[in-house]
């Protein structure tokens, strides 16, 4: 087997030095009725071109973005992301070091890592960011977990604008835990209505912006309203890119920011890995989850880096810990700092302005389509429609799919029980080409006549 | 002097007794790289983008005016910077990386091509299901993989790491005890001293408080300390097979039996499976739950830090309350079921956003039919052959922590042999790093003093375990020699030397800021 350098001279030489007689020898701690005799029931050692056949087989059933006209997003966008980071993040140095726990061997890493959080950092608005979380949804059910640590209090109001995904995943844990939540009823512009539901047991309010349906709010008079009342405001950003044009939650008065980073320098992946960020202020920091990466000076005063703060992790604190966190998420950070030096503010700020300009193109052009409502006025790269005359969005997508157009995201697929069957969710991006758009017009009007 | 050809050029090195210290702070092929913040890239973009045609009027006071403070690099700027921080880190593509619980193995190159496939990583979580067959395909085979590997009836895949794993887990089996009604009473979780920290930290972290069980002489479970704190107050025991000493659990199957007889569950953590995938099935052993570190057995890369992957296989008891989603397949083709009202009322809900670590699914798929069945077998069987070898070439001059029988993956040294020399695991392990190595794991399990726990993993030919191991009775010899410079300032020859990691915590710096009064952005 390729991947097994020991030969069976090898390991005969090897069991004389230990003294055993067989492998057999090496496993007698196992309980004699738990000892498989030979291998499961499973297909055999295969070659590389085996397998790669057998895959490759598997990816061919796919319909892949980039080769349809296509409009997905709902917290996952399809990008451009230049070569070089693929090909550094696949570096050995990169790709086959572990938790840089032995920091004078591990500088590559760690200075990467307190780049990224700069970056995260000034891209958010906020005074500091973690060395990355899993994904932007476990970032928000950390960052609720966060806010009842700081306030001592116990309940989350969540906006009705928050991806519905995010929302499930943030009660299935903190629910664990005894933290209610107050999740408020789906609306395009849902974000201001959080401002009536904060009491004097508001731990924090969570808000998206732009939330599910597309739509950028400034949260600025919400944080008043839950710093008046003691509470911390989250902001959830689904899409990274539009902190490239639109005011940082830290400018709006975030406490803490929860964000997806798979935009900047990670592929689509059918959901995962992706990079969560996360984001807050100083007086915040030890009760931060995750790793955090700190500046310091070796033996010789040089100046050096190692993760810092570990009295709140895991590894050292056991059952008091922040979080469970061990593993976050390495290479996607790397990704995304490769992708994010390669931008620059420049190149930021003009990606975020295609996206837009893309998403206002494809936001006219539907609206020609008779009895198309849109529904969303301000937004950066994603917006909702309502289809005519209660047209079921999810039926009108697969359609779609079978005339080789991705159409979006059926707001259904998220939350089958919201009644808003008929509402689309469309997202362009500096992927989508003129033709794209014409092409999503013309066949989204031809299903909706038929 | 030395001697020159006829244009001057010398042919034989000087000879020089010291060695000056270079002008810039250099060191050869390592070059001194400062922040990316630090150089000349305000205002730079190594990036060819089209001009938008928009001023994005229409979002008028939305748009962002101020500085955001992202320097930019062109791409070959961009590319030395990164490949110089890469020269600074060790890797398993250069040295064996033998950190015990982190199984450090070979990553193949061919699960990152088939990672890269477009119909893998250019598709969409939420794309009709009709056009995302072959990825459910993908998945619906790893989850028959693992489930036939470690003989259990369901599989999650969803948790992102092995620590979301163990939340999955334990989720499963609160929600367990809320169908049976026994919630409120069972409030505690047994948990062996010897376990990872992840153990303790996600039972508390889903509201139960933590008992910790006692260890036996022998580095195992102390079982009769195990039967007296279990009862009606228990909802789970996490135990770790092979354990965090490297030693298999010779009780476990009676510790199944005790643990099911209160009414409580059995999670086992399972980053240690790679010490007997192919062997045994942990559905033999009485499991309940176990989570499954793609990024160790599974080969998938470690990546710096992850990102991992820890699907979790659940028994007949637990099945029904995985988490959504999950694939199901049947005569119209593979459907994802995304919502747990649907079709399971007893799911405990859902643990992320989308389907999991979909590119990890397909590194490691790629890698256990690569393997097959008998290949896998011999992955734990090489893997454990190695440890002992290790742990029988190095017990003369250091002492292993449970020197009677075989280990599993791991051998585990404790700090015994160093007493009186005046150096400590931490010491010694940083002059691993002057030679060539990166250090084992220290200072874990807590149960051992100064505990060294060295995973060399399957990978690793006879040939680079002889050079460890010649390395590492060198050292061990010069420590008992009373050489104790070259291990208390250690390491000398690394990028840095030791790092002050007190100094970080006390007044941490966690981010680069401009200098007072200059006017770099942010």
């Amino acid at each position: 087997m390729r991947y097994l350098p020991l030969t069976p001279d090898d390991r005969t030489a090897m069991l004389a030095a230990i003294g055993a007689k067989s492998i057999d020898d090496l496993f007698v701690d196992v309980p004699e009725s738990a000892r498989l005799d030979g291998p499961v029931d499973l297909p055999r050692v295969a070659g590389e071109l085996e397998v790669e056949r057998a895959l490759s087989a598997m990816a061919a059933k796919n319909a892949t973005a980039g080769a349809v006209p296509f409009f997905c997003g709902a917290g996952a966008y399809k990008h451009h992301v230049p070569a070089t980071v693929d090909h550094v993040i696949q570096r050995s140095e990169f790709l086959t070091s572990y938790t840089p726990y032995q920091p004078e061997i591990a500088q590559g890493t760690l200075q990467y890592l307190y780049e990224f959080q700069t970056q995260v950092a000034n891209l958010t608005g906020m005074p500091v960011a973690n060395a990355s979380l899993y994904d932007g949804s476990t970032a928000m059910a950390e960052g609720v977990l966060m806010a009842t640590r700081v306030t001592r209090r116990n309940k989350a109001v969540i906006s009705g604008g928050v991806h519905p995904h995010y929302v499930k995943a943030t009660e299935t844990v903190v629910h664990a835990v005894g933290v209610e939540t107050q999740v408020l009823a789906p609306a395009f512009d849902a974000e201001a209505a959080v401002i009536d539901q904060i009491g004097p047991d508001t731990a924090c309010v969570v808000v998206q912006t732009p939330n599910v349906f597309g739509t950028a709010t400034d949260v600025t008079k919400i944080a008043e309203a839950a710093h008046a009342a003691g509470a911390l405001l989250i902001v959830v950003v689904t899409e990274a890119v539009s902190m490239g044009l639109l005011k940082s939650p830290g400018e709006m008065g975030a406490d803490i920011v929860a964000a997806e980073g798979q935009s900047i320098g990670n592929a689509l992946n059918f959901g995962g890995p992706y990079v969560g960020l996360f984001a807050t202020r100083e007086k915040l920091i030890r009760q931060m989850p995750g790793r955090l990466t700190g500046e310091t000076v070796d033996a010789d005063g040089e100046r050096g880096f190692v993760l810092t703060l570990s009295t709140r992790e895991q590894h050292i604190r056991r059952d008091k810990a922040t979080s469970n966190i061990c593993t976050n998420s390495g290479l996607c950070t790397l990704a995304f700092t490769i992708h994010m030096s390669l931008l620059g503010e420049t190149g930021l700020r003009k990606l975020a302005l295609l996206n837009h300009e893309k998403a206002v193109a494809t936001r006219d052009a539907l609206a020609a389509i008779p009895g198309v409502e849109v529904l969303t006025p301000r937004f950066f790269n994603e917006f909702a429609i309502r289809l005519p005359k209660g047209k079921k969005a999810a039926e009108v997508v697969d359609t779609l799919a079978g005339h080789h157009v991705l159409a979006g995201v059926p707001y259904s697929r998220l939350a089958p029980d919201a009644g808003l069957d008929d509402v689309l969710l469309v997202a362009a991006t500096e992927t989508t080409l003129d033709h794209d758009i014409k092409f999503l017009a013309k066949a989204l009007a031809t299903v909706l006549a038929a | 002097m030395s001697t020159m050809n006829t244009v001057g050029r010398p042919t034989a090195p000087n000879q020089v007794d010291s060695k000056p210290a270079t002008l810039t702070g250099g060191r050869g092929l390592l070059q001194n790289e400062a922040l990316i913040f630090e150089g000349d890239g305000w205002g730079k973009t190594g990036v060819d983008l089209p001009e938008p045609k928009t001023d994005a009027s229409d979002l008028g006071d939305l748009v962002r005016k101020d500085p955001i403070g992202l320097p930019g690099l062109s791409e070959p700027e961009a590319m030395r910077h990164y490949v110089r921080l890469s020269q600074k880190n060790h890797a398993i593509d250069l040295a064996i990386y033998p950190l015990g619980s982190c199984t450090m193995k070979h990553n193949p190159r061919l699960n990152e091509k088939m990672a890269r496939l477009a119909g893998f990583s250019d598709i969409h979580p939420l794309q009709p299901i009709s056009t995302v067959q072959g990825a459910l395909e993908l998945m619906d085979t790893l989850a028959h993989w693992l489930k036939t590997l470690t003989g259990m009836p369901a599989v999650a895949l969803s948790p992102k790491a092995g620590a979301h794993g163990e939340l999955c887990g334990l989720m499963a089996i609160r929600a367990a005890h809320e169908a049976k009604g026994e919630h409120e009473q069972r409030r505690k979780v047994l948990v062996p001293t010897s376990a990872h920290g992840t153990n303790p930290a996600t039972a508390a972290f889903v509201g139960y408080s933590v008992v910790e069980v006692a260890q036996t002489e022998d580095g195992r479970v102390d079982v009769a300390d195990l039967a007296s704190k279990l009862g009606p107050d228990v909802a789970a025991i996490m135990v770790t097979n092979p354990n965090t000493c490297g030693l298999f659990e010779r009780d476990i199957i009676e510790i199944a039996r005790l643990t099911h007889e209160a009414g409580a569950y059995f999670y086992c953590d399972g980053a240690n499976f790679n010490a007997i995938v192919g062997r045994v099935r942990p559905g033999d052993l009485g499991v309940d739950a176990m989570h499954i570190n793609l990024h160790k057995t599974f080969s998938t890369p470690h990546g710096g830090g992850g990102p991992g992957a820890g699907p979790v296989v659940l028994s007949e008891a637990l099945a029904a309350f995985a988490p959504a989603p999950w694939v199901v397949h049947d005569d119209n083709g593979y459907r994802l079921i995304e919502r747990e009202e649907d079709e399971a009322e007893q799911a405990f809900g859902r643990l992320c956003a989308f389907q999991g670590q979909m590119g990890m699914y397909v590194r490691a798929l790629s890698y256990m039919m690569s393997h097959g069945s008998d290949g896998l077998r011999q992955v734990a069987e090489d893997a454990v052959l190695n440890a002992n070898y290790i742990k029988a070439r190095l017990q003369d001059l250091m002492s292993p922590a449970f020197p009677d029988g075989p280990c599993m993956h791991e051998a585990l040294f404790d700090d015994e042999w160093l007493k009186g020399t005046d150096i400590t695991t931490l010491d010694f392990a940083k002059a691993m790093i002057d030679e060539g190595f990166h250090p084992m794991t220290m200072y874990f399990p807590l149960v051992v003093h100064g505990a060294m726990l060295i995973e060399p993993t399957e990978t690793e030919s006879k040939a680079e375990l002889d050079r460890f191991i010649h390395v590492m009775r060198l050292l061990a010899e010069a420590a008992k020699a009373g050489d104790v410079d070259r291990f208390k300032g250690a390491p000398f020859h690394a990028p840095l030397k030791r790092l002050d990691e007190t100094r970080a915590a006390r007044s941490p710096v966690l981010r680069w800021s401009a200098p007072e009064g200059s006017n770099q952005a942010a």
